[in-house]
């Protein structure tokens, strides 16, 4: 197993006091204003429709939980239905609490769209906590444009786009990359690169920008080999063998899914020993959540480029990994999606309370600048293009599955959605 | 009941129903939401109506009818998003006036190939002529080479798997996994709001009706007598001096070519179209659609896809955690107790006691009681 | 591409490069032998494979855990036990589903797949429930994830080596029991001609269910194996089941000769391509390649003479 040992567990402990206690702290943080519905009557702050009474709000949390990428989405819905409970906790959203509807988008985008619609015309939510893929905000997006929805997407994703629609709570591609990339050309003297991912857009784009950077940033640095292999492809041998032949400094991945698993299994049991950084592997794909289906014995050493790791230390972070842990149990690791999946209530909520509506125009002009000073990563602030501000880290992956922070911008990256020269 | 007539006169019931099934009941009693979700699920049933003949009356069973499906549906989708990229739409791209995941994948011009798909008529041309002169290739290949039963099943579904792969590697030109998104508008025509939706649900019903009724001539014909001999003593109506190869690939293709229909009216109708339609899984699902309708039916295929996407839809939404369940038990349920699916149930079970009740007591079965296949 | 490398270094990588190629091989062969019996032998086509390789998968899973726990002394050996277990699972829900699903579709091989898609709906259904929906991590001993060197450049892998001698000894145990004895004639005499097999005395029923419990087992084992190389998850399966089947086709579905033979041939025209190709277009080469071969030859590389 591959469990955080350092944490003890809260055995012989009634687990509603405790999460009456980890809300209580986290409600400290978030300094919340006690608002009564009274104050604000339902017909003015709902014109449009949506599904708000006296008491509550709906919106709706649409993830696969079935198919190939539940794998992946279940941290996130973990993550929306802890961040819903404790603002409840807190008294709600206008002094309504949220009630959610959970759709089953299974791995499928024709499916998200069809949920998608189901959400917004049949259910009228107030908002979608939603999508994980590209392909699945794709195929959604139409539809929270047609219907005026309004999304909060988690996923660290290759930009180049740009929804008045879409909340966008992870990180674009230049965000994520190019701290990383300067990093280990400073600090590592990285020169040559080896460029490998799964076969889809992200991927691609993000290794786009990763060769645009190397070949006209970095001083002498070079692109040795780019390489991509199907989802879910199993048999890496071929590659490693490649790789060997090319001798470069670092090796980019950014597989996904399964071939995740695979990749870091079959490069260990090659000999390539990642602690020895010879070749350094530097991924933007492997999150704490990944690690446990690779085994952190099997990627110790290798760095990844994210915004947030569960290691963090600051005070927002440990209420915040506290109480998803006595929500969802001890066993539980945290990635880089599922907080910024956390983060889709709160800069909701944050931007409702401040237009004083529920109405989706008046939240969307609310919503550049909104700050969360108790994100969990820290700091972070809605820029105008509907991405988030926020800091870049790299973490070394350890054994017991956990990174350590090794680096950190030291402001925060600003959010370049189309970003010139990248393209 | 004349043996040359084009129905019998309980098929003649049966599309009578079913007319009012899809053009009567389904709009009354349905919100636009749900009916064009239902106009989805007829989508698939011009696949099954395919498979009936190919697989119920051919002995063929196809694993791959996903790529036929797909190319339909991407040739479709490829006029409606050069519609949708006019320069103006696209001014934020590096180059302006081609689909954006080309511009993404630093195409800088439209490949040569997607140019004829400017033109509406050579798109519904391709709708249907690509899936065909596909279908006739696999077919020559395979029937000539007297390639059946499982086999043919299984390179079938081999080329699903690399059309899928083919479309996601190739994403420059093809979307990749994303697929052709955000389309907008035929002809200048919004297909995305709700009175296109209807209109579009009716036009999907004519449709549907057109390869019904094609469907029940080829039964009808010389052909669909053949085809259920071929699928019994194969050798026998070969030494008979028939050419089974011709008769296998004519009725491969014709499945192709309404499950090409079937895509392109899938792509109107959700917005969108996506390797995720082309590859085994939906291949498979289509082929279970079939059965649920009982494979010698072509009613029954109707009914199958309605009742099986319905029920995915239905489950899912009730039962996010356990809908798989649900849907594992129902095919497992259809193979082992009505391998004759819901046609089965209703010539063994139904209709005998309707006839029954009717020459009893002579007052004719209303609809609303003989439309329980549907449900 | 190779301008910029010397002999040695050339040398070093074919052979590294061959070795992938084996290794692909068996993990083909451990992946197709269990499908090879039941669809071989028995006509079922059975799409819930994927499925019963990852019972394995997950019975190592908790048989490594259990051996953290209770017996660390004893981990580094665990993987021989959990693969002794996963056999005996997987052929376990073989036997009951042969019981109660397959022994009734035997007239109707096409209805097997459509019965057996079902079971693999629910077994992965059933994973997701018990395990999660996350993949999980399975310890592999030490031992078993390191690499022998052999000279500076070659390296080589040892579960890579595990998975070869693995797909040898099932293979052989295999080629024993169907061609050695008794009851490998009569699961060939029941292939030939079921009717008359009955007829000269064979248990049809009993040895039917033994061949399909057989092969499920064989797919546990290989399914255990992978958690070495590969992800531990409900859907993981999906992965395996194309490739599978076009292995067991290309082979000439009725010969196990064909299905190695095959799976050879796939497995190195793959790695090969792969090294000079993107991993994708290798694929999709391949993939056309076989789709070629089956046109022109279209009952596989080693057929049976059959009556119908």
């Amino acid at each position: 197993m591959t469990d955080e040992t350092s944490k003890k567990p809260n055995s012989g402990v009634n687990r509603r006091a405790v999460l009456a206690g980890g809300t209580a702290l986290t409600a400290s943080l978030f300094l919340p204003k006690q608002l009564k519905a009274a104050e604000y009557p339902t017909a003015e702050i709902n014109t449009t429709g949506l599904a708000v009474t006296d008491d509550t709000v709906t919106i709706g949390i649409l993830h696969s939980i079935t198919g190939t990428m539940a794998i992946s989405e279940t941290g996130s819905v973990q993550a929306e239905k802890l961040a819903i409970e404790q603002i409840n906790a807190q008294g709600g959203i206008l002094g309504r609490k949220i009630e959610y509807i959970q759709e089953d988008g299974g791995s499928d985008w024709p499916t998200f769209a069809e949920k998608a619609k189901k959400l917004l015309v049949n259910d009228k939510v107030a908002s979608v906590m939603g999508c994980w893929t590209s392909a699945s905000r794709k195929a959604v997006l139409p539809v929270f444009e047609q219907y005026n929805g309004f999304l909060y997407y988690p996923t660290f994703y290759e930009g180049l786009e740009q929804s008045p629609n879409v909340i966008y709570t992870g990180q674009e591609a230049t965000q994520q990359i190019i701290a990383g990339l300067d990093w280990v050309a400073k600090e590592k003297g990285a020169k040559s690169f080896y460029l490998l991912g799964s076969d889809y857009i992200w991927p691609r784009t993000s290794n786009k920008i990763a060769r645009k950077h190397i070949e006209n940033y970095l001083d002498g640095a070079k692109v040795v080999g780019e390489e991509y292999y199907p989802l879910g492809h199993t048999q890496f041998n071929s590659v490693i063998n490649k790789i060997r032949l090319k001798k470069p400094d670092v090796i980019y991945a950014i597989v996904v899914g399964g071939s995740n698993v695979a990749f870091y299994k079959q490069l260990k049991a090659a000999g390539i020993d990642m602690t020895k950084e010879s070749p350094l592997v530097l991924t933007i794909s492997v999150t704490e959540d990944e690690i446990r289906g690779i085994g952190g014995e099997n990627i110790e050493g290798a760095y990844a480029c994210m915004k947030y790791f569960q290691s963090l230390t600051n005070d927002n972070n440990e209420a915040f990994v506290k109480s998803f842990k006595e929500m969802w149990g001890d066993d539980m690791v945290i990635g880089d999606v599922t907080q910024a999946a956390y983060l889709g209530p709160w800069l909701w909520k944050a931007a409702v309370e401040k237009a004083g509506s529920f109405d989706v125009d008046k939240v969307r002009a609310a919503t550049p600048g909104i700050e969360l000073t108790s994100a969990p990563e820290g700091y972070v602030k809605v820029h105008d293009n509907h991405h988030l501000w926020s800091k870049t880290r790299v973490g070394l992956a350890k054994a017991d599955g956990q990174y350590d922070v090794v680096f950190e911008t030291a402001d925060l990256v600003e959010p370049d959605p189309f970003p010139e020269g990248y393209q | 009941m004349k043996a040359n007539a084009l129905f019998t006169r309980s098929e003649m019931i049966g599309f009578a129903i079913l007319a009012c099934v899809i053009f009567l009941l389904l709009p009354a009693v349905l919100d636009t939401f749900r009916l064009n979700l239902f106009g989805k699920y007829l989508t698939y049933s011009f696949v099954a109506i395919g498979l009936a003949l190919c697989w119920g009356a051919g002995g063929i069973l196809s694993l791959g009818q996903g790529v036929f499906f797909g190319l339909g549906g991407y040739c479709m989708a490829m006029f409606l998003k050069l519609e949708a990229s006019t320069p103006e739409n696209t001014a934020i791209q590096s180059t302006p006036g081609i689909p954006d995941f080309m511009d993404w994948n630093q195409l800088t011009a439209l490949p040569w190939w997607w140019e004829p798909f400017h033109s509406l008529t050579f798109a519904l041309f391709a709708v249907v002529a690509v899936p065909v002169v596909f279908a006739f290739i696999i077919g020559v290949a395979m029937f000539r080479r007297r390639v059946g039963g499982v086999y043919f099943a299984i390179i079938t579904q081999a080329f699903a798997a690399i059309l899928t792969i083919l479309i996601i590697g190739q994403q420059g030109f093809t979307g990749g996994v994303n697929g052709i998104t955000d389309l907008r508008t035929l002809l200048g025509w919004d297909i995305r709001t709700d009175e296109a939706k209807e209109t579009l649900y009716y036009v999907n019903g004519i449709l549907l009706f057109a390869v019904l009724f094609a469907a029940q001539f080829v039964r009808r014909s010389k052909l669909g007598r053949l085809l259920i001999a071929m699928r019994d003593q194969e050798d026998r109506v070969r030494f008979s001096g028939y050419d089974v190869a011709s008769f296998k690939i004519f009725i491969f293709c014709l499945g192709a070519g309404f499950a090409g229909i079937g895509g392109a009216m899938f792509t109107l109708q959700v917005g969108f179209m996506s390797p995720t339609l082309v590859g085994i899984v939906p291949s498979i699902e289509m082929v279970i659609f079939c059965a649920v309708g009982g494979r010698l039916s072509i009613l029954g295929a109707v009914y199958g896809a309605l009742l099986v996407n319905w029920a995915k839809t239905t489950f899912s939404e009730s039962f996010p955690e356990l809908w798989l369940f649900g849907l594992g038990g129902l095919f497992i349920a259809v193979v082992m107790a009505f391998p004759n699916g819901l046609a089965g149930i209703w010539v063994e079970k139904i209709e005998p006691r309707l006839l029954k009740a009717f020459k009893k007591s002579p007052a004719p079965a209303s609809p609303a009681q003989q439309s329980t296949p549907a449900e | 591409m190779f301008a910029d490398y010397s002999m040695s270094e050339l040398g070093a990588i074919f052979a590294m490069q061959g070795f992938a190629g084996l290794i692909l091989f068996s993990v083909f062969v451990l992946m197709a032998l269990g499908l090879a019996i039941i669809f071989g032998q028995m006509g079922v086509i059975n799409m819930a494979h994927g499925e019963f390789m990852i019972l394995g998968a997950y019975v190592t899973y908790l048989v490594s855990n259990f051996f953290a726990a209770y017996l660390p002394a004893l981990f580094s050996a665990y993987f021989f036990l959990a693969m002794i277990l996963a056999f005996i699972a997987s052929g376990a829900l073989g036997l009951f589903v042969e019981w109660a699903m397959i022994r009734h579709l035997y007239k109707r091989p096409l209805d097997t797949l459509l019965a057996t898609w079902g079971l693999s709906l629910i077994l992965q259904q059933l994973y997701r429930s018990i395990f999660g929906a996350r993949e999980v991590g399975v310890s592999i001993p030490d031992w078993m994830m390191g690499s022998m060197p052999v000279t500076d450049l070659i390296e080589i892998p040892i579960n890579g080596i595990f998975v070869m001698v693995l797909a040898v000894g099932i293979s052989l145990a295999v080629y024993v029991m169907m061609f050695r004895s008794g009851w490998g004639k009569q699961v060939r005499a029941i292939n030939q001609n079921r009717v008359m097999a009955g007829a000269v005395g064979i248990n049809t029923e009993w040895t039917d269910r033994m061949t399909y419990g057989i092969g499920c087992g064989v797919a546990g084992v290989a399914g255990s194996a992978f958690t070495m190389i590969g992800s531990t998850g409900p859907t993981a399966g999906q992965l395996y089941i194309v490739d599978t089947f076009l292995v067991v086709v290309f082979g000439g579905a009725a010969s196990l000769l064909g299905t190695i033979a095959s799976a050879f041939s796939i497995s190195q025209a793959q790695s090969i391509m792969e090294f000079f190709l993107s991993g994708s277009m290798a694929k999709v080469l391949t993939l056309l390649i076989i789709v070629g071969i089956l046109m022109i030859r279209p009952q596989g590389l080693f057929a049976m003479k059959l009556r119908k």
